[in-house]
């Protein structure tokens, strides 16, 4: 489903290579788990996949299934059914939540030649998503993310991302700023989307998000590249001895 | 300015003065209130319309800016159209002349500026504001029509009044002094649009005044034509405990200045200006304010959030004075700029002249471009560039017009207009 070939990516403003020679296979029905200290290019990564305009690829390709995608803006890429769930979900004032949620779900509609949902239809689909992710009714009166807890901006995101079923779902530290009640609701969000045509990338920093959603496969990025991959066993590993074993057998 | 000497006329000035002779005879006043024209006019005439040297024109120079004035049209047809929010009382004024007809609302009483202008009530009204003030001069001597509009004491109207000022070609002056009585409670609409695509000029004067308690929301929304100039004016006084919301929404016109001048005369008063300014294509918006805080213990705020697409520009000039007596004076005024295009233009200039020693005032100007990151947000959700940007420029502005959410229907109606201009624009 996702093929990242040899991929060379810097900041657009100033030129800084961020991603060095990545190289990574995603397949349908995967989890795989990126993780890395800080400043290894997760967070790059998952904004390059989704097409924010900050970076800038000079070498490599992106295939996503089979085709490439850098030639893709960010709501292409979305309709095509790649997302991203944020690690700072993006407060915007005087958007209310309802309106921008059924902006998201038409547009992705239009672009693939889906009839708009009806407004009754439209309703009974959110309401069912929050209620699932125990969001309640108040929130999605509110402003787009205005005010809302770290906990419930997570939330938001995966109920976003169940609204939208994507093909793709990038989840961006997910975990940070969770207690461990609202960590159990969103991993049972993102669980119920699993399935065998749909793939899940979770960057994460800390294993602990691990126990709740169970990768198939482990990557471990350092300086923009993946030095090592493995199965489940990688993370535990990773959590016992931390990262200095692996970056120094690599270099 | 020099008063004594002649200057050689533009072709808008010779147009108005011409507007003016052509007229002697059938503009309605008695002796007082002709002769009131006659200086007016004779100013008009030897000092001309007012050039960047004027202080307060100087973001706005209408005697380069204002190239022609369309001859006035007495044949011009304008059509009505619907009320703004179902359900309000409408006063149609088509081509600058007022009608009155239909039941009024219990508490509110109407008669016709013509009429105040013929017995020579309206004289001292007719005075302008200082020698700068271009559109009380040019109004007061071309005015034909208008409405006077009086609430009484303790009266709630439920729905709100509109006066709909629907202009097709050639030129309108207007005039609506509107009293409310201690204790009303009332919105007003004060509409003006144009039906047609021909050039029109129109110059309109409100002068209100809020007795002890009254609580108002006055509304002024101008959809006029791409080709028109717009003058219009707003003077209001306050009075104890007094509650004045006024909403200037600009969303068309080629040449635009609103004035909105105002006191507060009794303590506890409190003002609120929340504007819109919607602009675009090559047009010129300017919205100039001064308030006095006149009396201590008078709270006020400003909101002004400008929106500047293509080669249009922007004025706001606000101007808060607080006298020497207004202690407790609190004033906050703000302006909030969207700059979209590289040849947008907005000039923002704010004000305070204080007096007083204990004193709360503050003001504060932005501009800013889309933040990238919201829209970068929106896009990764799958909305296109051109709706995530119309998205956050609503956002913007959508902000303002919620304050009024106590009445849905005029929340609807104005983000109605708002995202339709939008459409239009992005």
């Amino acid at each position: 489903m996702l093929e990242i070939k040899n991929l060379h990516a810097r900041i657009a403003e100033d030129g800084t290579e961020i991603i060095r020679g990545l190289n990574l296979t995603v397949k349908a029905g995967e989890v795989a788990a990126i993780m890395g200290p800080n400043g290894s290019g997760k967070s790059t990564l998952s904004y390059i996949l989704s097409g924010r305009e900050d970076y800038e690829v000079t070498e490599g390709d992106i295939l996503y299934n089979g085709e490439s995608i850098l030639e893709l803006d960010a709501s292409e890429r979305a309709a095509k059914g790649i997302f991203l769930a944020f690690q700072y979900p993006v407060e915007i004032p005087g958007v209310a939540t309802m309106q921008f949620l059924k902006v998201a779900m038409n547009e992705q509609r239009k672009y693939r030649g889906e009839d708009e949902l009806t407004t009754p239809e439209f309703m009974r689909r959110v309401k069912e998503a929050a209620a699932e992710l125990k969001i309640a009714p108040e929130m999605l009166r509110r402003p787009l993310n205005v005010g809302f807890s770290g906990g419930e901006k997570k939330r938001a995101e995966i109920l976003q991302m169940s609204l939208l079923q994507p093909k793709l779902c990038v989840l961006d530290e997910t975990d940070s700023g969770l207690d461990i009640d609202a960590l159990k609701i969103v991993a049972d969000g993102v669980n119920a989307l699993r399935s065998p045509d749909r793939a899940v990338v979770v960057i994460t920093h800390y294993q602990r998000l691990l126990d709740y959603i169970v990768p198939d496969t482990v990557h471990v990025l350092y300086k923009g590249q993946v030095i090592k991959s493995g199965d489940k066993t990688l993370a535990h590993e990773l959590e016992a001895n931390g990262y200095a074993d692996i970056i120094e057998a690599a270099a | 300015m020099n008063m004594q000497q002649a200057i050689k006329m533009t072709a808008a000035e010779t147009a108005l003065v011409d507007a003016y002779t052509a007229q002697i005879g059938d503009l309605p006043g008695d002796g007082s209130v002709l002769s009131v024209r006659d200086t007016l006019v004779h100013e008009l005439r030897t000092a001309g319309l007012p050039t960047r040297r004027v202080e307060s024109w100087h973001y706005t120079d209408l005697r380069t800016l204002l190239r022609a004035v369309p001859a006035a049209d007495p044949t011009a047809f304008a059509d009505r159209v619907d009320a703004l929010v179902p359900g309000s009382t409408v006063f149609s004024v088509r081509n600058g002349q007022a009608e009155i007809k239909g039941n009024l609302p219990e508490g509110v009483t109407v008669r016709s500026y013509v009429d105040s202008l013929l017995d020579g009530s309206a004289t001292a009204g007719l005075a302008v504001l200082g020698f700068d003030d271009a559109i009380g001069r040019i109004n007061g001597g071309l005015v034909r029509g208008g409405l006077e509009i009086a609430v009484g004491d303790d009266a709630t109207v439920e729905n709100p009044l509109e006066i709909q000022l629907v202009q097709s070609v050639g030129q309108a002056h207007t005039r609506f002094p509107v009293t409310f009585g201690a204790n009303a409670k009332a919105t007003v609409i004060e509409r003006h649009l144009s039906t047609k695509d021909g050039e029109s000029f129109v110059s309109s004067v409100s002068d209100i005044t809020l007795a002890d308690g009254a609580d108002v929301i006055w509304i002024i929304l101008q959809q006029q034509g791409a080709a028109d100039t717009h003058l219009g004016q707003i003077r209001f006084d306050l009075g104890k405990n007094a509650k004045l919301h006024l909403f200037v929404i600009n969303a068309g016109g080629k040449l635009v200045r609103q004035e909105i001048h105002g006191k507060t005369s009794g303590e506890g008063a409190d003002f609120k200006l929340r504007g819109i300014n919607l602009l675009g294509g090559e047009s010129h918006t300017d919205v100039t304010f001064t308030l006095g805080h006149n009396v201590p213990h008078t709270t006020s705020t400003e909101i002004i959030r400008n929106v500047v697409f293509d080669r249009a520009k922007g004025v706001f000039q606000g101007k808060i004075l607080v006298a020497k007596d207004a202690q407790k004076t609190d004033a906050k005024m703000a302006c909030n700029t969207l700059l979209l295009s590289d040849d947008a233009d907005l000039s923002a200039k704010p004000e305070l002249e204080i007096f007083a020693d204990d004193v709360q005032c503050g003001h504060g100007a932005t501009v800013a471009d889309i933040d990238h990151t919201q829209l970068f947000y929106l896009m990764a959700r799958g909305v296109p560039e051109n709706k995530a940007r119309a998205m956050l420029v609503n956002a913007f502005v959508a902000e303002i017009v919620e304050e009024l959410e106590d009445d849905e229907a005029l929340v609807e109606a104005l983000e109605e207009v708002i995202s339709t201009w939008l459409d239009r624009h992005a």
